[in-house]
């Protein structure tokens, strides 16, 4: 086992990752840790844009985004957090643009913008152009832009480092602080241990426990399941947003900039049926809404195809030169995977399971929380993998790139100004690689039987029917149960590549320890919260309900005596500052 | 099919195919396996799978990976062609696993799986990419500027911008770089893909780092080793035309203009 000692260890290399590697590097002895290779990081495959009040088009102003992310997330935003997005988005975005990223174009010359779903002219009034964009693949180039700035200022990278454990001193409900990290290295099966001041999470979302998703095969919440092992909160874990716009049954992601550029869902009467669910802004209501309306749609018998599965999104009305300008990568994923033509025939589509609005909470400097007030020393969280909390109930598109740059600066810059001022390094824990080891020795060990893929199939097929778009007390129900008997199939599960060189299905198994953790975080947090409110919605409780849960929901695994393993429920205040919750309509 | 959706009809899935009732086939994959801890040679292995034939072949890999052979060992990530990580030789040919769909491969024979050529094999189908990687970063892949920045955006025309829309779209997978005769010959080649990514900066308006990378690819190991096979550019997964962007930087080599 080595040992390495850095100022400042961030995990994960996608946007968040890499921004706050290009401030810490500069303060501090950086190492960025990665189970890819930066550039495969899931930011590349966000496409629609990032949003930023430039005005470049139209006039804005970064007070009407604030409104429009707090309205988005259904009230549920910490509102002083959402004004610093939507105020640091304009500098996040000329940072870009001058570390080299290509935006598209005004004919001035200026940054291009356009429109994208839930961001409005003055509180509402009609869609505003906000989201800057580089055609449809703005994640592609914030993620290369980042990683050659990285390689610019000599970032140094462990790629293929898999961080399974958390360091931390001191026990839950006490003070603590972060000792490091512990990872293992793909190509050899070594482990790690790295001392850090300081270390950021910026590890990505959990998606994968979904089966219909949009999510990377690598989405499995890794750092989520680090932090909640030891004793850390998971906050408001039951907001998970389903885009609209995936591809019918294989849940690639088509950008609702599609809609910004015009493009119309259509049932199969072929009627424009977001007219109905959102008079005012139509196809570019929030995620949440236009998923629901999708679902309605096909509940009451007006989905498309022979299984009336699925709607249309229809891009046939817009020029082909539109769509090979703004559009490419959509129009060519329609081509490549289901042979359709979207210059002539409407696309396929379903909601997708996409984007956890909750995740590891922090404060606006990326410090991550214990409990309601405490921080842990010495640790930060960045983009989906944390919940300052800027989306709330249900995440505004485009705001994801945005958070990814705005707060994994702050992260990076709050860590290692840390690490700079604390002269010592906290002790590490007495064997600090023994989580890790005993874990994957039982992996590896197991004659149990039980497939990894197997389990992670019905973990992926109880969540989508049980815990998606819509959700009531008994399917909920349903899902823990489900979730409960597949955690103790869990304890048989057993692996065939019993080597130490790139095994794969040894990690593949523990990724499934993590999703069956955090599928079960995210149940019992939607179970309690008997309301509906942005991307959670009960059909059992089918209104918001400000009086009893207009608070996040902070969910602690605790162990008994016994090694009894249990979800306690706590909650936290949401902030205000200028808007008072009103009701929700587009 | 009618664009205006006003009659109900088979659909556009009906030929997408995609309907509830998609067929299976019976298909065999060719896998070339090579584990260092189990034997120092590599063999083929063959498996037999029932397969939808709409799907990617990554998918038909993750069959065999999760129900029948778990040590069979690959890089993959997004499963939709933007990460880059699951490029391969199929069938010959440099692909992306995930955008290589097993109807358009004539699975009516064996399917053909190796490693993508000319890197060192770590095990399976992963090879080494470090040396991949160096040759990009020995490029300068960044914006290089001289003097104070401007407080708002840098201007550039959409026709500037348009000038290096080709090669911003690179993934870094090593498709066009493994596929290159010379590249083979010679690993010390810096590659298409680091002359693509060089391209992108050199012809962006913006850039003032020009010169400087033009006499690192006017090395002995630069662009003047490219034999314009074309190889690359077939086997770009993101269509960039690889091959011609090597040619315009040849020609900005000896007119010294960009």
């Amino acid at each position: 086992m080595q040992i390495h000692k850095y100022d400042t260890v961030i995990v994960g290399a996608g946007g968040a990752g890499m921004r706050a590697a290009i401030e810490a590097t500069k303060r501090s002895r950086t190492a960025v840790l990665t189970k890819l290779y930066p550039t495969r990081s899931h930011t590349g495959a966000a496409q629609g844009g990032m949003a930023a009040a430039l005005a470049n088009v139209e006039e804005d102003n970064w007070e009407w985004h604030t409104f429009d992310t707090v309205k988005g997330g259904d009230y549920l935003v910490d509102q002083d957090a959402a004004e610093i997005l939507a105020k640091e988005a304009i500098d996040s975005v000329l940072d870009l643009e001058k570390m080299g990223l290509p935006f598209n174009r005004t004919p001035d010359g200026t940054i291009d913008q356009r429109r994208f779903g839930g961001h409005t002219r003055n509180h509402g009034e009609a869609a505003v152009r906000r989201s800057c964009y580089a055609a449809d693949r703005t994640g592609h180039m914030i993620l290369q832009t980042l990683y050659q700035n990285c390689v610019k200022e000599g970032v140094e990278f462990f790629n293929e480092f898999y961080v399974l454990d958390l360091l931390l001193t001191g026990a839950p409900g006490g003070r603590r602080r972060s000792a490091g990290v512990v990872a293992y290295e793909l190509a050899t099966g070594e482990l790690h241990i790295f001392r850090a001041k300081a270390v950021i999470f910026a590890s990505g979302g959990n998606g994968k426990f979904y089966k219909v998703t949009s999510n990377a095969h690598t989405l499995t919440g890794d750092g989520q399941a680090a932090a909640w092992r030891r004793g850390l909160p998971l906050e408001d874990m039951e907001f998970f947003q389903f885009h609209p716009t995936g591809i019918w049954k294989m849940g690639i992601l088509l950008t609702e900039g599609a809609r910004g550029e015009g493009g119309i869902l259509r049932n199969k009467d072929g009627e424009r049926f977001m007219e109905k669910y959102a008079p005012t802004i139509k196809d570019l209501a929030p995620r949440d809404m236009v998923s629901r309306s999708i679902y309605t749609e096909i509940r009451e018998g007006r989905g498309c195809g022979p299984d009336a599965d699925h709607v249309y999104l229809d891009l046939t009305h817009l020029p082909p030169e539109q769509l090979d300008a703004k559009l490419p990568d959509i129009t060519e994923f329609a081509r490549t995977y289901l042979g359709i033509e979207p210059y002539t025939d409407p696309i396929p589509i379903q909601p997708t399971a996409h984007y956890a609005m909750g995740g590891i909470p922090t404060t606006v400097r990326g410090e991550v929380l214990a409990d309601n007030t405490e921080v842990v020393e010495g640790l930060y969280a960045a983009g989906e993998v944390a919940c300052v909390s800027v989306h709330g109930a249900n995440r505004l598109g485009t705001n994801s790139l945005l958070d990814i740059n705005v707060f994994g600066r702050r992260a990076g810059i709050a860590a290692a100004e840390y690490a700079s001022a604390t002269p010592d390094f906290a002790e590490l824990p007495e064997t600090p690689g023994t989580f890790v080891t005993e874990t994957l020795t039982r992996l590896r060990d197991s004659e149990g039987g039980e497939r990894v893929a197997d389990i992670r199939r019905e973990l992926q097929e109880t969540m989508d029917k049980n815990a998606m778009v819509f959700r009531t007390e008994q399917t909920l129900k349903e899902a823990l149960e489900d979730i409960g008997a597949l955690r103790r199939r869990y304890r048989n599960v057993s692996v065939q590549d019993k080597g130490r060189r790139f095994n794969t299905d040894l990690l593949e198994a523990f990724e499934l320890g993590n999703l069956l953790e955090l599928a079960e975080v995210l149940v019992v947090s939607a179970l309690a919260r008997k309301e509906s409110r942005g991307g959670h919605y009960r059909e059992d409780y089918p209104n918001r309900d400000d009086v009893n849960f207009m608070r996040h929901t902070m969910a602690y695994r605790e162990v008994d005596a016994d090694g009894n393993e249990s979800i306690r429920l706590d909650y936290k205040p949401v902030t205000q500052t200028r808007y008072q919750p009103m009701e929700r309509k587009y | 099919m009618s664009s205006t959706l006003t009659k109900p009809g088979p659909g556009p899935e009906a030929a997408a195919g995609t309907s509830a009732a998609a067929h299976k086939i019976t298909a065999t994959f060719r896998i070339r396996r090579y584990d260092p801890e189990v034997s120092d040679k590599a063999v083929w292995q063959d498996f037999t799978i029932e397969i939808d034939p709409k799907e990617r072949v990554l998918d038909a890999l993750h069959q065999i990976k999760w129900d029948v052979d778990g040590t069979l060992t690959f890089r993959r990530s997004c499963a939709h062609g933007i990460c880059g990580s699951d490029a391969m030789r199929i069938n010959g040919r440099n692909r992306l696993a995930c955008k290589t769909l097993i109807k358009d491969l004539s699975p009516e024979k064996p399917i053909t799986v190796e490693p993508i050529k000319g890197m060192t094999v770590l095990k399976d189908l992963i090879v080494d990419m470090e040396p991949f990687f160096q040759a990009y970063r020995d490029v300068m892949p960044f914006l290089i500027t001289t003097g104070n920045e401007p407080t708002r955006e840098r201007r550039q025309s959409a026709a500037d911008r348009e000038r290096f829309d080709d090669t911003t779209k690179c993934i870094l997978c090593a498709a066009c770089t493994s596929s290159c005769p010379v590249f083979w010959n010679d690993g010390q080649y810096f590659g298409p893909a680091a002359i693509v990514n060089a391209h992108r900066f050199i012809f962006d308006s913006r850039d003032e780092g020009g010169e400087q990378r033009l006499e690192i690819l006017n090395d002995k190991d630069g662009v003047w080793r490219c034999r314009t096979t074309f190889n690359c550019t077939d086997a770009c997964p993101r269509g960039i035309e690889v091959t011609k962007a090597i040619q315009e930087v040849k020609k900005a080599l000896i007119t010294r203009r960009f």
